[in-house]
Protein backbone atom coordinates (compact mmCIF):
# COMPACT_ATOMS: atom_id res chain seq x y z
CA UNK A 1 0.00 0.00 0.00
CA UNK A 2 1.14 3.52 -0.67
CA UNK A 3 -0.01 6.44 0.99
CA UNK A 4 0.77 8.50 -2.43
CA UNK A 5 -2.20 11.11 -2.38
CA UNK A 6 -3.72 9.26 0.99
CA UNK A 7 -3.29 12.24 3.68
CA UNK A 8 -2.34 15.93 3.46
CA UNK A 9 -0.68 18.27 5.88
CA UNK A 10 -3.40 20.70 6.85
CA UNK A 11 -1.93 22.73 9.98
CA UNK A 12 1.10 23.52 10.32
CA UNK A 13 2.78 26.43 13.56
CA UNK A 14 6.17 27.11 14.40
CA UNK A 15 6.14 28.56 17.93
CA UNK A 16 7.89 31.87 17.76
CA UNK A 17 9.68 32.05 21.00
CA UNK A 18 13.56 30.84 20.61
CA UNK A 19 13.86 31.88 24.41
CA UNK A 20 11.05 30.01 26.81
CA UNK A 21 12.62 29.65 30.23
CA UNK A 22 8.88 30.80 31.99
CA UNK A 23 7.34 28.19 29.90
CA UNK A 24 6.68 24.47 30.75
CA UNK A 25 7.74 22.02 27.86
CA UNK A 26 4.15 20.67 28.32
CA UNK A 27 2.87 24.19 27.71
CA UNK A 28 4.79 24.56 24.32
CA UNK A 29 4.02 21.30 23.44
CA UNK A 30 0.14 22.20 23.69
CA UNK A 31 0.32 25.96 22.42
CA UNK A 32 2.38 24.46 19.24
CA UNK A 33 -0.83 22.09 18.66
CA UNK A 34 -3.51 25.08 19.35
CA UNK A 35 -1.50 27.32 16.73
CA UNK A 36 -1.67 24.05 14.28
CA UNK A 37 -5.19 23.35 15.04
CA UNK A 38 -6.14 26.72 14.54
CA UNK A 39 -4.44 27.27 11.68
CA UNK A 40 -6.24 24.03 9.73
CA UNK A 41 -9.47 25.54 10.90
CA UNK A 42 -10.09 22.75 12.87
CA UNK A 43 -10.51 22.27 16.62
CA UNK A 44 -9.43 20.41 19.79
CA UNK A 45 -11.99 17.53 19.35
CA UNK A 46 -11.57 16.86 15.75
CA UNK A 47 -7.95 14.98 16.84
CA UNK A 48 -8.07 11.17 16.48
CA UNK A 49 -4.54 10.31 16.16
CA UNK A 50 -1.37 11.67 18.29
CA UNK A 51 2.68 11.80 18.17
CA UNK A 52 4.59 12.56 20.50
CA UNK A 53 8.56 11.26 20.28
CA UNK A 54 10.54 9.97 23.05
CA UNK A 55 11.67 13.59 24.00
CA UNK A 56 8.26 14.26 24.76
CA UNK A 57 7.09 15.04 28.68
CA UNK A 58 7.08 11.58 30.23
CA UNK A 59 8.70 9.81 27.12
CA UNK A 60 5.53 9.19 25.60
CA UNK A 61 2.57 9.88 23.91
CA UNK A 62 0.06 9.57 27.03
CA UNK A 63 1.33 12.47 29.18
CA UNK A 64 0.65 14.76 26.53
CA UNK A 65 -2.26 13.30 25.11
CA UNK A 66 -3.59 13.52 28.93
CA UNK A 67 -2.25 17.34 29.36
CA UNK A 68 -4.57 18.19 26.07
CA UNK A 69 -7.18 15.79 27.18
CA UNK A 70 -7.69 14.39 23.76
CA UNK A 71 -9.74 11.34 22.59
CA UNK A 72 -7.96 8.86 20.55
CA UNK A 73 -7.95 6.24 18.64
CA UNK A 74 -4.06 6.15 17.63
CA UNK A 75 -0.92 6.77 19.19
CA UNK A 76 2.46 6.61 18.10
CA UNK A 77 5.82 7.89 20.20
CA UNK A 78 8.28 6.59 17.90
CA UNK A 79 11.55 8.47 18.67
CA UNK A 80 14.03 8.69 15.71
CA UNK A 81 16.02 12.20 17.16
CA UNK A 82 15.40 15.38 15.51
CA UNK A 83 13.98 13.77 12.47
CA UNK A 84 11.13 11.79 14.07
CA UNK A 85 8.89 14.33 13.23
CA UNK A 86 9.27 13.70 9.20
CA UNK A 87 8.70 9.64 10.54
CA UNK A 88 5.49 10.79 12.59
CA UNK A 89 4.09 12.62 8.88
CA UNK A 90 4.68 9.37 6.55
CA UNK A 91 3.23 7.31 9.68
CA UNK A 92 0.06 9.63 9.97
CA UNK A 93 -0.21 8.91 6.18
CA UNK A 94 0.00 5.09 7.08
CA UNK A 95 -2.44 4.84 9.65
CA UNK A 96 -5.11 7.56 7.64
CA UNK A 97 -4.80 5.29 4.58
CA UNK A 98 -5.11 2.35 6.80
CA UNK A 99 -8.15 3.80 8.36
CA UNK A 100 -7.11 4.02 12.06
CA UNK A 101 -7.77 7.66 12.16
CA UNK A 102 -8.82 10.93 10.66
CA UNK A 103 -6.26 13.62 12.23
CA UNK A 104 -3.05 13.70 13.64
CA UNK A 105 -1.81 15.84 15.48
CA UNK A 106 2.43 15.55 15.37
CA UNK A 107 3.96 18.23 17.94
CA UNK A 108 7.55 18.69 19.31
CA UNK A 109 9.04 21.01 22.22
CA UNK A 110 11.79 21.57 24.36
CA UNK A 111 13.66 24.46 26.23
CA UNK A 112 17.22 23.41 25.55
CA UNK A 113 18.25 27.42 25.21
CA UNK A 114 17.11 27.83 28.72
CA UNK A 115 18.38 24.72 29.87
CA UNK A 116 22.26 25.16 29.09
CA UNK A 117 21.91 22.47 26.45
CA UNK A 118 25.56 22.30 23.99
CA UNK A 119 26.63 20.20 21.54
CA UNK A 120 30.52 20.24 22.90
CA UNK A 121 28.85 18.34 26.13
CA UNK A 122 28.25 14.74 26.40
CA UNK A 123 24.49 14.03 26.89
CA UNK A 124 23.16 10.68 29.00
CA UNK A 125 21.65 8.64 26.73
CA UNK A 126 20.34 6.32 29.55
CA UNK A 127 21.06 2.63 30.62
CA UNK A 128 21.32 -0.68 29.10
CA UNK A 129 23.16 0.42 26.08
CA UNK A 130 25.49 -2.02 24.34
CA UNK A 131 27.81 0.84 22.50
CA UNK A 132 28.19 2.92 25.67
CA UNK A 133 31.24 1.49 27.60
CA UNK A 134 32.82 1.19 23.96
CA UNK A 135 31.92 4.98 23.59
CA UNK A 136 31.17 6.83 26.53
CA UNK A 137 34.95 7.12 27.64
CA UNK A 138 36.13 8.82 24.69
CA UNK A 139 33.57 11.44 25.30
CA UNK A 140 31.88 11.62 22.41
CA UNK A 141 29.38 14.75 21.47
CA UNK A 142 27.34 16.04 19.04
CA UNK A 143 29.48 18.01 17.16
CA UNK A 144 32.82 16.15 17.07
CA UNK A 145 30.80 13.15 15.67
CA UNK A 146 29.64 15.11 12.95
CA UNK A 147 32.96 16.69 12.71
CA UNK A 148 34.49 13.05 12.37
CA UNK A 149 31.82 12.56 9.11
CA UNK A 150 33.02 16.03 7.82
CA UNK A 151 36.60 15.21 7.89
CA UNK A 152 35.91 12.25 6.62
CA UNK A 153 34.28 13.53 3.55
CA UNK A 154 36.87 16.26 3.41
CA UNK A 155 39.43 13.45 2.85
CA UNK A 156 38.17 11.21 0.12
CA UNK A 157 36.15 14.04 -1.95
CA UNK A 158 38.30 17.10 -1.23
CA UNK A 159 35.35 18.85 0.57
CA UNK A 160 36.42 22.51 1.54
CA UNK A 161 35.68 24.07 4.46
CA UNK A 162 34.91 27.39 2.38
CA UNK A 163 32.08 24.82 0.26
CA UNK A 164 30.74 23.79 3.48
CA UNK A 165 30.24 27.63 4.87
CA UNK A 166 28.19 28.49 1.83
CA UNK A 167 25.70 26.30 3.52
CA UNK A 168 25.63 28.62 6.56
CA UNK A 169 25.54 31.61 3.65
CA UNK A 170 22.95 30.60 2.06
CA UNK A 171 20.59 29.92 5.57
CA UNK A 172 21.59 33.36 6.53
CA UNK A 173 20.79 35.14 3.80
CA UNK A 174 17.08 33.40 4.18
CA UNK A 175 17.26 34.42 8.15
CA UNK A 176 17.34 38.27 7.53
CA UNK A 177 13.96 38.19 5.88
CA UNK A 178 12.54 36.14 9.22
CA UNK A 179 11.46 38.35 12.36
CA UNK A 180 11.68 35.07 14.40
CA UNK A 181 15.09 33.96 13.65
CA UNK A 182 17.72 33.47 16.48
CA UNK A 183 20.49 34.62 14.29
CA UNK A 184 19.19 37.24 11.30
CA UNK A 185 22.71 38.90 10.09
CA UNK A 186 24.26 37.95 6.62
CA UNK A 187 27.18 36.41 7.23
CA UNK A 188 30.18 35.45 4.69
CA UNK A 189 32.49 32.62 3.74
CA UNK A 190 34.81 34.46 5.63
CA UNK A 191 33.01 35.08 8.91
CA UNK A 192 32.24 31.52 8.93
CA UNK A 193 36.17 30.48 8.44
CA UNK A 194 37.41 33.28 10.88
CA UNK A 195 34.65 31.79 13.58
CA UNK A 196 36.60 30.21 16.67
CA UNK A 197 37.25 25.89 15.71
CA UNK A 198 34.86 24.19 17.94
CA UNK A 199 35.80 20.39 16.71
CA UNK A 200 37.96 20.02 13.19
CA UNK A 201 36.90 20.96 10.82
CA UNK A 202 33.66 22.31 12.19
CA UNK A 203 33.53 26.24 13.71
CA UNK A 204 31.44 28.13 15.44
CA UNK A 205 28.96 28.97 12.35
CA UNK A 206 29.14 25.61 10.94
CA UNK A 207 26.64 24.69 13.68
CA UNK A 208 23.56 25.09 14.25
CA UNK A 209 21.42 26.91 16.98
CA UNK A 210 20.28 26.18 20.54
CA UNK A 211 16.76 27.39 21.02
CA UNK A 212 13.69 26.84 23.19
CA UNK A 213 10.14 26.20 21.36
CA UNK A 214 8.87 23.81 18.88
CA UNK A 215 6.32 23.26 16.73
CA UNK A 216 3.24 20.81 15.75
CA UNK A 217 1.58 20.02 12.33
CA UNK A 218 -1.62 18.13 11.80
CA UNK A 219 -2.33 15.54 9.16
CA UNK A 220 -5.83 15.00 7.46
CA UNK A 221 -7.77 12.36 5.38
CA UNK A 222 -8.80 13.96 1.84
CA UNK A 223 -12.34 14.62 2.37
CA UNK A 224 -11.14 16.46 5.80
CA UNK A 225 -8.44 17.93 3.84
CA UNK A 226 -10.74 19.50 1.27
CA UNK A 227 -13.54 20.53 3.09
CA UNK A 228 -10.78 23.16 5.10
CA UNK A 229 -10.19 26.96 3.58
CA UNK A 230 -6.30 26.01 3.39
CA UNK A 231 -4.19 25.41 0.42
CA UNK A 232 -3.69 21.63 -0.23
CA UNK A 233 -0.22 20.53 0.62
CA UNK A 234 -0.75 16.11 -0.73
CA UNK A 235 1.64 13.46 0.77
CA UNK A 236 3.26 11.75 -1.81
CA UNK A 237 6.20 9.59 -1.00
CA UNK A 238 8.36 9.19 2.08
CA UNK A 239 11.06 6.96 2.94
CA UNK A 240 12.66 5.88 6.70
CA UNK A 241 15.65 4.18 7.86
CA UNK A 242 18.56 3.43 10.18
CA UNK A 243 22.05 3.50 9.52
CA UNK A 244 25.25 2.86 12.40
CA UNK A 245 28.53 1.12 12.96
CA UNK A 246 27.70 -1.75 10.93
CA UNK A 247 29.49 -4.71 13.39
CA UNK A 248 32.58 -2.47 12.74
CA UNK A 249 32.62 -2.25 8.95
CA UNK A 250 31.87 1.68 9.75
CA UNK A 251 31.63 4.24 6.46
CA UNK A 252 30.71 7.47 7.71
CA UNK A 253 31.03 8.74 3.54
CA UNK A 254 27.36 8.16 3.69
CA UNK A 255 23.99 8.33 5.17
CA UNK A 256 20.67 7.15 4.91
CA UNK A 257 19.57 9.20 2.29
CA UNK A 258 20.85 6.63 0.23
CA UNK A 259 17.92 4.07 1.03
CA UNK A 260 15.65 7.04 2.34
CA UNK A 261 15.83 9.12 -1.00
CA UNK A 262 14.86 6.50 -3.87
CA UNK A 263 11.76 4.91 -1.88
CA UNK A 264 10.46 8.48 -1.34
CA UNK A 265 10.89 9.69 -4.83
CA UNK A 266 9.71 5.89 -6.27
CA UNK A 267 6.51 6.46 -4.22
CA UNK A 268 5.98 10.29 -5.26
CA UNK A 269 7.23 9.24 -8.79
CA UNK A 270 9.23 12.14 -9.36
CA UNK A 271 12.86 12.80 -9.56
CA UNK A 272 15.47 15.42 -7.36
CA UNK A 273 15.31 17.52 -10.87
CA UNK A 274 11.79 18.18 -10.27
CA UNK A 275 12.11 19.21 -6.47
CA UNK A 276 11.04 23.46 -6.47
CA UNK A 277 11.90 23.39 -2.76
CA UNK A 278 13.96 21.58 -0.51
CA UNK A 279 14.09 21.36 3.45
CA UNK A 280 17.76 19.66 3.97
CA UNK A 281 18.22 18.99 7.99
CA UNK A 282 21.19 21.18 9.15
CA UNK A 283 22.43 20.32 12.18
CA UNK A 284 25.92 21.32 11.34
CA UNK A 285 26.80 22.29 7.54
CA UNK A 286 28.12 19.11 6.33
CA UNK A 287 24.90 17.84 7.61
CA UNK A 288 23.34 19.20 4.37
CA UNK A 289 26.32 18.44 1.91
CA UNK A 290 26.18 14.85 2.71
CA UNK A 291 22.36 14.69 2.26
CA UNK A 292 22.20 16.49 -0.76
CA UNK A 293 24.39 13.99 -2.17
CA UNK A 294 22.90 11.07 -0.55
CA UNK A 295 19.58 12.10 -2.03
CA UNK A 296 20.78 12.96 -5.79
CA UNK A 297 20.70 16.05 -6.06
CA UNK A 298 24.36 16.09 -7.17
CA UNK A 299 26.81 13.31 -8.03
CA UNK A 300 28.38 11.74 -4.58
CA UNK A 301 31.62 13.71 -3.62
CA UNK A 302 30.32 16.94 -5.17
CA UNK A 303 27.79 18.22 -2.75
CA UNK A 304 30.82 20.93 -1.50
CA UNK A 305 30.61 22.33 -5.49
CA UNK A 306 27.07 22.23 -5.50
CA UNK A 307 26.16 24.87 -2.49
CA UNK A 308 29.35 26.88 -3.37
CA UNK A 309 28.11 30.14 -4.60
CA UNK A 310 25.01 30.34 -3.47
CA UNK A 311 23.36 27.55 -4.92
CA UNK A 312 20.80 27.42 -2.30
CA UNK A 313 19.95 30.67 -1.77
CA UNK A 314 16.36 31.44 -2.93
CA UNK A 315 15.99 33.82 -6.20
CA UNK A 316 19.92 33.13 -6.74
CA UNK A 317 20.26 29.42 -7.18
CA UNK A 318 19.03 26.31 -8.24
CA UNK A 319 18.50 24.56 -5.18
CA UNK A 320 16.56 26.99 -2.44
CA UNK A 321 16.80 25.45 0.79
CA UNK A 322 15.41 25.91 4.06
CA UNK A 323 13.94 29.16 3.44
CA UNK A 324 12.94 30.18 7.32
CA UNK A 325 16.71 30.50 7.82
CA UNK A 326 16.69 26.66 9.00
CA UNK A 327 18.14 25.62 12.01
CA UNK A 328 22.02 27.09 11.59
CA UNK A 329 20.28 30.49 11.66
CA UNK A 330 16.79 30.35 12.28
CA UNK A 331 15.71 27.84 14.56
CA UNK A 332 16.22 24.23 16.09
CA UNK A 333 13.97 23.93 18.86
CA UNK A 334 14.64 21.04 21.52
CA UNK A 335 17.99 20.12 19.38
CA UNK A 336 15.82 18.82 16.88
CA UNK A 337 15.23 20.06 13.45
CA UNK A 338 12.74 17.90 11.71
CA UNK A 339 9.52 19.68 12.71
CA UNK A 340 10.65 22.79 11.06
CA UNK A 341 11.80 21.07 8.24
CA UNK A 342 8.25 19.73 7.56
CA UNK A 343 6.66 23.18 8.35
CA UNK A 344 8.83 25.78 6.14
CA UNK A 345 8.17 23.23 3.09
CA UNK A 346 4.32 23.18 3.84
CA UNK A 347 4.61 27.39 3.81
CA UNK A 348 6.81 27.25 0.25
CA UNK A 349 4.09 24.63 -0.98
CA UNK A 350 0.96 27.26 0.13
CA UNK A 351 2.86 30.55 -0.81
CA UNK A 352 3.08 31.31 2.67
CA UNK A 353 6.44 32.17 2.89
CA UNK A 354 8.20 35.42 2.86
CA UNK A 355 8.16 37.28 0.18
CA UNK A 356 11.67 37.74 -0.45
CA UNK A 357 12.30 34.03 -0.50
CA UNK A 358 9.31 32.56 -1.58
CA UNK A 359 9.80 30.09 -4.57
CA UNK A 360 7.79 30.89 -7.70
CA UNK A 361 5.37 27.99 -8.44
CA UNK A 362 6.26 25.59 -5.83
CA UNK A 363 4.22 22.62 -6.67
CA UNK A 364 6.90 19.87 -5.48
CA UNK A 365 8.90 20.52 -2.31
CA UNK A 366 11.03 17.74 -0.22
CA UNK A 367 11.87 17.51 3.13
CA UNK A 368 14.97 15.35 4.81
CA UNK A 369 15.79 14.61 8.25
CA UNK A 370 19.28 13.03 10.38
CA UNK A 371 18.36 12.27 13.66
CA UNK A 372 21.18 11.03 16.32
CA UNK A 373 24.14 11.44 15.00
CA UNK A 374 25.82 10.94 10.90
CA UNK A 375 29.23 9.69 13.07
CA UNK A 376 28.09 6.46 14.91
CA UNK A 377 24.36 6.11 14.34
CA UNK A 378 21.48 7.93 12.98
CA UNK A 379 17.86 7.88 11.55
CA UNK A 380 17.12 9.28 8.20
CA UNK A 381 13.69 10.05 7.09
CA UNK A 382 12.71 12.03 3.84
CA UNK A 383 9.01 13.29 2.40
CA UNK A 384 8.01 14.55 -0.63
CA UNK A 385 4.59 16.85 -0.51
CA UNK A 386 2.80 18.32 -3.81
CA UNK A 387 0.75 21.23 -3.94
CA UNK A 388 -2.78 20.25 -4.94
CA UNK B 1 51.52 26.03 16.94
CA UNK B 2 51.14 22.81 18.67
CA UNK B 3 48.61 21.44 20.69
CA UNK B 4 50.39 19.08 23.16
CA UNK B 5 48.14 15.85 23.99
CA UNK B 6 46.87 16.41 28.16
CA UNK B 7 45.76 13.85 29.72
CA UNK B 8 41.91 13.93 31.08
CA UNK B 9 39.37 12.40 32.81
CA UNK B 10 38.30 9.53 30.73
CA UNK B 11 34.21 8.95 31.78
CA UNK B 12 33.10 5.24 33.38
CA UNK B 13 30.12 3.77 31.89
CA UNK B 14 28.07 0.93 33.31
CA UNK B 15 29.08 -2.32 31.57
CA UNK B 16 26.83 -4.72 30.57
CA UNK B 17 26.49 -8.39 31.30
CA UNK B 18 29.41 -10.51 28.81
CA UNK B 19 31.28 -7.13 28.52
CA UNK B 20 33.76 -7.69 31.47
CA UNK B 21 36.11 -9.86 29.27
CA UNK B 22 37.15 -7.34 27.00
CA UNK B 23 37.96 -4.76 30.30
CA UNK B 24 39.67 -7.42 32.48
CA UNK B 25 42.31 -8.16 28.86
CA UNK B 26 42.95 -4.40 28.87
CA UNK B 27 43.56 -3.60 32.13
CA UNK B 28 46.43 -6.96 30.79
CA UNK B 29 47.29 -4.79 28.65
CA UNK B 30 45.30 -6.78 25.44
CA UNK B 31 42.96 -5.28 23.10
CA UNK B 32 40.45 -8.02 22.51
CA UNK B 33 38.02 -8.70 19.16
CA UNK B 34 34.75 -10.59 18.90
CA UNK B 35 35.01 -13.17 16.30
CA UNK B 36 32.45 -15.34 14.65
CA UNK B 37 33.82 -19.10 13.67
CA UNK B 38 31.00 -19.66 11.53
CA UNK B 39 31.17 -16.65 8.70
CA UNK B 40 34.78 -15.95 10.29
CA UNK B 41 34.20 -12.20 10.23
CA UNK B 42 35.52 -10.04 13.25
CA UNK B 43 33.27 -7.31 14.44
CA UNK B 44 33.39 -4.90 17.12
CA UNK B 45 31.49 -3.52 19.61
CA UNK B 46 31.76 -6.71 21.38
CA UNK B 47 28.41 -8.65 20.82
CA UNK B 48 27.16 -12.15 21.60
CA UNK B 49 25.50 -12.61 18.10
CA UNK B 50 27.26 -12.41 14.89
CA UNK B 51 26.21 -8.80 13.72
CA UNK B 52 27.13 -10.24 10.05
CA UNK B 53 25.68 -14.03 9.98
CA UNK B 54 23.44 -13.85 13.39
CA UNK B 55 25.78 -16.96 14.93
CA UNK B 56 26.21 -17.25 18.32
CA UNK B 57 29.53 -19.21 18.03
CA UNK B 58 31.41 -15.78 18.07
CA UNK B 59 34.75 -15.78 20.72
CA UNK B 60 36.92 -13.33 22.05
CA UNK B 61 40.26 -13.39 20.05
CA UNK B 62 43.35 -10.59 20.63
CA UNK B 63 44.00 -8.14 18.19
CA UNK B 64 47.40 -7.21 17.03
CA UNK B 65 46.75 -4.02 18.49
CA UNK B 66 47.73 -1.76 15.44
CA UNK B 67 46.11 -0.08 12.76
CA UNK B 68 45.70 3.22 10.66
CA UNK B 69 43.25 6.20 11.36
CA UNK B 70 40.28 6.53 9.66
CA UNK B 71 39.09 9.69 10.61
CA UNK B 72 39.10 12.15 13.55
CA UNK B 73 38.26 15.35 15.19
CA UNK B 74 40.07 17.34 17.91
CA UNK B 75 37.66 19.10 20.51
CA UNK B 76 39.17 22.04 21.11
CA UNK B 77 36.02 24.26 22.90
CA UNK B 78 33.36 23.18 25.47
CA UNK B 79 36.27 20.54 27.12
CA UNK B 80 38.72 21.60 29.66
CA UNK B 81 41.45 20.37 27.42
CA UNK B 82 41.43 19.63 23.93
CA UNK B 83 41.25 15.66 23.13
CA UNK B 84 41.21 13.83 19.85
CA UNK B 85 38.31 11.41 19.18
CA UNK B 86 38.81 8.98 16.24
CA UNK B 87 38.05 5.90 14.40
CA UNK B 88 40.98 3.47 14.10
CA UNK B 89 40.87 0.77 11.25
CA UNK B 90 42.40 -2.09 13.31
CA UNK B 91 44.72 -3.94 10.79
CA UNK B 92 41.96 -7.18 11.60
CA UNK B 93 39.74 -4.88 9.13
CA UNK B 94 37.48 -3.47 11.86
CA UNK B 95 36.54 0.53 12.72
CA UNK B 96 36.24 1.18 16.41
CA UNK B 97 35.84 4.40 18.35
CA UNK B 98 38.70 5.84 20.34
CA UNK B 99 40.97 8.82 21.43
CA UNK B 100 44.44 9.60 20.00
CA UNK B 101 46.94 10.47 22.58
CA UNK B 102 51.00 11.25 23.48
CA UNK B 103 51.28 13.32 20.48
CA UNK B 104 50.93 16.79 19.09
CA UNK B 105 47.02 16.82 18.63
CA UNK B 106 47.90 19.21 15.20
CA UNK B 107 49.98 16.77 13.40
CA UNK B 108 47.21 13.81 13.40
CA UNK B 109 45.99 12.74 10.18
CA UNK B 110 43.80 10.15 7.94
CA UNK B 111 45.79 7.64 7.12
CA UNK B 112 48.72 7.72 10.19
CA UNK B 113 49.59 4.34 11.74
CA UNK B 114 48.74 4.03 15.01
CA UNK B 115 49.37 1.72 17.85
CA UNK B 116 47.06 0.44 21.00
CA UNK B 117 48.05 1.89 24.74
CA UNK B 118 45.88 1.92 27.64
CA UNK B 119 44.41 4.47 29.87
CA UNK B 120 42.26 3.99 33.32
CA UNK B 121 38.99 5.58 33.63
CA UNK B 122 38.10 8.01 36.62
CA UNK B 123 36.70 4.64 38.03
CA UNK B 124 39.99 2.76 37.20
CA UNK B 125 38.80 0.43 33.95
CA UNK B 126 41.33 0.22 32.07
CA UNK B 127 40.36 1.36 28.05
CA UNK B 128 42.40 1.05 24.82
CA UNK B 129 43.31 4.30 22.96
CA UNK B 130 45.86 5.07 20.35
CA UNK B 131 48.78 6.82 20.14
CA UNK B 132 50.83 7.11 16.41
CA UNK B 133 53.24 4.08 15.77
Amino acid sequence: MSIKGKAYIVGAYEHPLRKAPDKSVAQLHAECAKGAIEDAGLTKDDIDGCFCAGDSPGANVWSMANYMNLKLRHVDSTDMGGCSYLVHVAHAAQAIAAGKCNVALITLAGRPNSEGSSGTQVRERGVNLPDAPYEMPYSPVTVNLYAMAAMRHMYEYGTTSEQLAWVKVAASHHAQHNPNAMLRNVVTVEDVINSPMISDPLHRLDCCVVTDGGGAVIVARPEIAKSLKRPLVKITGAGETTKGQMGGKLDLAYSGAVWTGPRAFEEAGVKPADIKYASIYDSFTITVVMQLEDLGFCRKGEGGKFVADGNLISGAGKLPFNTDGGGLCNNHPANRGGMTKVIEAVRQLRGEAHPAVQVKNCGLALAHGTGGSLGHRHGSATLIMERE
Amino acid sequence: MATPYQERKLRDTTLNPGDQPYFDAAAEGRLMLKKCSDCGEYHHYPRSLCPHCFSDKVEWVQAKGTGEIYTYSVMRRGTPVPYCIAYVTLDEGVRMMTNIVDCDLDTIRIGQRVKVVFRKTEGGVSVPVFAPA
